[in-house]
């Protein structure tokens, strides 16, 4: 079978906000897919956007995809999510904790959340994925062990008050986040 | 259940790099190491389902509260495939882009160019069960935006596409033929490859046009294909 390539990505540019709808950012919001979605423990995922500098990305976007409470993709819960950073380069969303996902063969996942970044400046997304602190199951992930150790601690949030956990998004540079490929 | 079928890999020189020093954001924003590559698990193989009743469609951004904007208006068409040649159904892609002057309707934009109060330059609109999109807009003028001395982007429209995995994700930018500012363009030149770089050009299409309305413009996106055809019948 003759074989297409895959279009090239562009930067979104710092004018994709014309497409923003804030909205989005909260998955459970009135209206949308999950509209009285009643399972699973409500919870705010934050973190800021930083780049080589250090310095904030306040025009970048942050998407998510999740599982639902049972482990579950699309099955009554949409888990997508788009947050833009806000003028301190944070992202914010509300939506439910993730249970834990079948793995490759007969392996678990750790609950987690894929978070994808775009913003000016960047000619592809990156992709990462977050994990919650004092998951008994990160210790057995099968794709948190094929990161180092020592940058391991980029893809664990950390509870910052109740139902509430914070990650941040070092692009580049000391304590760069660790971005996953497939 | 077996496990999820990876995804072809990238063709050389088919995406831009991050670390393209020609455009001057990506100094800062790159990632100094390189990603990790997985094995896709569950995660990576679905994606989320858009339906119109929760993102409603928007085809027509010629046309803003009743009113015509300025400029020249055109209808943009094509498909939507994989890199195995098969269309993708029911694919969101959402649409943005500046006016007929280069300007866009964003409070961030300062160019100094007349801004269309009829045009806002949002729109969104879904593939068929062939993987086919069409949508009416305004041909997008240049804008200048500063990266090196005399900067100005060629036309373009920007694009968001989410596709049946994870891995499909596609952000891009669309160009048009003939636009003597594609070879100045870092973000389009950041491309390394000549064939990757002209298939981000739309192509003159006067089927997809409409007479004494509109010129037509024909355009493919590809998203990222499987590397193995998925058995049909599992025995
Ligand atoms: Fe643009």
């Amino acid at each position: 079978m003759s074989k297409l390539i895959a279009t090239a990505s562009q930067t979104i540019g710092p004018y994709w906000s014309l497409i923003e709808h804030p909205e989005w950012a909260d998955l459970l919001r009135a209206g949308g897919p999950n509209d009285g979605y009643a399972k699973g423990e409500r919870i705010s995922l934050t973190g800021q956007v930083t780049d080589g500098d250090g310095a904030i990305c306040p025009d970048a976007v942050v998407e998510l995809w999740q599982a639902d409470p049972a482990g579950d993709y699309e099955a009554g819960f949409q888990g997508y999510g788009r947050s833009r950073c806000d003028a301190e380069g944070r992202f914010h969303f509300t939506t439910v904790k993730p249970g834990a996902v079948k793995g490759r063969g007969n392996a678990t996942q750790a609950p987690h959340v894929t978070l994808s970044i775009f913003a000016r400046g960047l000619m592809n997304h990156v992709s990462t994925r977050l994990y919650f602190s004092g998951e008994p199951l990160n210790e057995t992930d099968p794709v948190l062990a094929q990161v180092p150790a020592e940058r391991r601690g980029t893809l664990i949030a950390r509870p910052t008050a109740p139902g509430v956990w914070s990650l941040d998004i070092r692009l580049q540079g000391e304590g760069e986040t660790v971005f996953l490929e497939v | 259940m077996s496990d999820p079928v990876g995804y072809l890999p990238v063709a050389p020189g088919s995406q831009a790099p991050l670390n393209s020093p020609g455009y001057g954001s990506t100094h800062k924003r790159h990632p100094k190491q390189a990603a990790i590559r997985i094995a896709p698990t569950l995660t990576e193989s679905v994606a989320p389902r858009m339906l119109e009743r929760d993102y409603p469609a928007f085809a027509d951004m010629s046309v803003h509260e009743g009113r015509q904007a300025q400029g020249e208006r055109i209808i943009v068409g094509g498909r939507v495939l994989d890199e195995n040649g098969r269309p993708v159904p029911h694919c969101m892609i959402e649409i943005w882009q500046a006016c007929s002057t280069g300007r866009y309707h964003h409070p961030l934009d300062t160019h100094d160019a007349p801004m269309d109060p009829n045009f806002k330059g949002e729109g969104r609109v879904f593939t068929d069960e062939n993987g086919a999109y069409q949508f009416v807009s305004i041909k997008p003028g240049a804008y200048p935006w500063r990266n090196h001395k005399n900067a100005w982007r060629p036309n373009h429209i920007h694009y968001s596409l989410f596709g049946a995995g994870f891995a499909q994700r596609l952000v891009t930018q669309m160009y048009f033929p003939g636009d003597p500012l594609l070879p100045l363009d870092p973000v389009f030149n950041a491309v390394a490859d000549a064939g990757a770089r002209d298939r981000l050009v739309c192509g003159l299409d006067m089927d997809i046009g409409r007479e004494e309305w509109a010129l037509g413009y024909r355009f493919d996106f590809v998203l990222r294909g499987r590397d193995a055809t998925p058995t049909e019948n599992p025995s």
